[in-house]
């Protein structure tokens, strides 16, 4: 069975670039895909590819990532709402190498892949419209 | 503000020392977009040997690998520095797929180990580097986020970054697409095998060092 577990901003609120980390790849491990309201600090993927590393064993084969923002093309709209809302904006998909087969994404929106016993048939599709 | 501020006087503090340093200029990117046979390339066009192994199966090179002292002269302008090719970035490593590509079941076990430990030590090695040249394979999609990562960390550090769009002798190279995803900078396209466009990309490794 196929699990997607929303995260909301305010979970990682209280929480440092590690705790975030170690909380998103316990998800993760567990099998589940992964939704992170907003996205992650460049520093921080970065370091979950760092972590990911170190846990692949044969059992688990890494991650797939892939994060959207809002396409805003206004300058002065852009840095309010970065001002505003931080890393708030967007959405980040994180799941399992063993379970997602690839994160296709354009700047409007992300497919999510998942493996189903290689049948082409059976694949799984989750499309994300901005 | 403050972060501002910090990198105004960061990269004033970098423009009156960089002049004396020796540059140490980092090839970066996903696995098998060609940062060997580019490293190569450069080598022996101006060292008279090569530098990395190549090879169609994904992370061939698994340790960081310098060539110090490389002087390069293009059009007039001169650039010294050390070169260092790294490991490909990956979210994903699976032995089984270099079974597939032919190798042993240990051999590959111990490939993949190897590899995850490749991608740790190029991730750390980030902020050593004065200059990076990454290096996208034109034929896929530049869209992933390794991709994207790698030159947000980049952005993040201040560090000048050369954006190469790789393979450009295939037919199913695809330049605009790399051009739509990173709109800020300026594309090379070249082919490190067959040399194609390689003193453009000399002349703008060249502007973007001395930038």
């Amino acid at each position: 069975m196929l699990t997607i577990q929303y995260v909301p901003h305010s979970e990682f609120l209280n929480l440092d670039s590690t705790s975030k980390i170690k909380k998103i790849l316990g998800l993760v491990k567990e099998e589940k895909i992964v939704m992170v309201e907003g996205k992650l600090k460049k520093t921080e993927e970065a370091e979950l590819i760092q972590r990911t590393m170190e846990i692949i064993d044969q059992k688990f084969k890494g991650i797939e990532i892939a994060s959207i923002d809002p396409q805003e093309t206004n300058a002065f709209k852009k840095f309010l709402f970065n001002m505003l809302l931080g890393d708030r904006t967007g959405v980040t998909l994180i799941g399992p190498a063993s379970v997602v087969k690839s994160i296709k994404k354009d700047p409007n929106k992300i497919q999510l892949f998942t493996k189903t016993g290689g049948s082409k048939k059976n694949k799984r599709k989750t499309k994300k419209k901005k | 503000m403050v972060n501002v501020f910090k990198r105004l006087l960061g990269r004033i503090f970098k423009n009156l020392f960089k002049k004396k340093k020796h540059l140490k200029i980092g090839l970066y990117g996903p696995p098998n977009a060609g940062k060997s046979t580019l490293a190569n390339r450069i080598c022996k066009d101006w060292l008279g040997e090569e530098m990395s192994a190549v090879s169609n199966i994904p992370h061939e090179t698994r340790e960081i690998e310098i060539k110090e002292q490389i002087n390069l002269q293009n059009d007039g302008k001169e650039l010294s520095f050390s070169l260092v090719d790294t490991p490909g970035i990956a979210t994903k490593i699976d032995y089984e797929d270099f079974i597939k590509k032919g190798l042993k079941k240990k051999e590959a076990k111990q490939r993949a180990k190897e590899a995850t430990k490749g991608v740790i030590d190029a991730i750390k090695w980030l902020d050593d580097m004065d200059v990076v040249i990454v290096i996208l394979d034109s034929t896929q999609d530049p869209y992933s986020q390794v991709n994207i990562t790698i030159v947000g960390n980049l952005q993040a550090r201040d560090i000048p970054v050369l954006l190469v769009g790789n393979k450009v002798d295939l037919k199913r190279s695809n330049l605009k697409k790399i051009e739509a995803a990173f709109p800020q900078y300026d594309i090379v396209g070249i082919s490190a095998q067959y040399g194609n466009n390689i003193d453009k990309f000399y002349d703008a490794l060249i502007s973007t060092a001395n930038a």
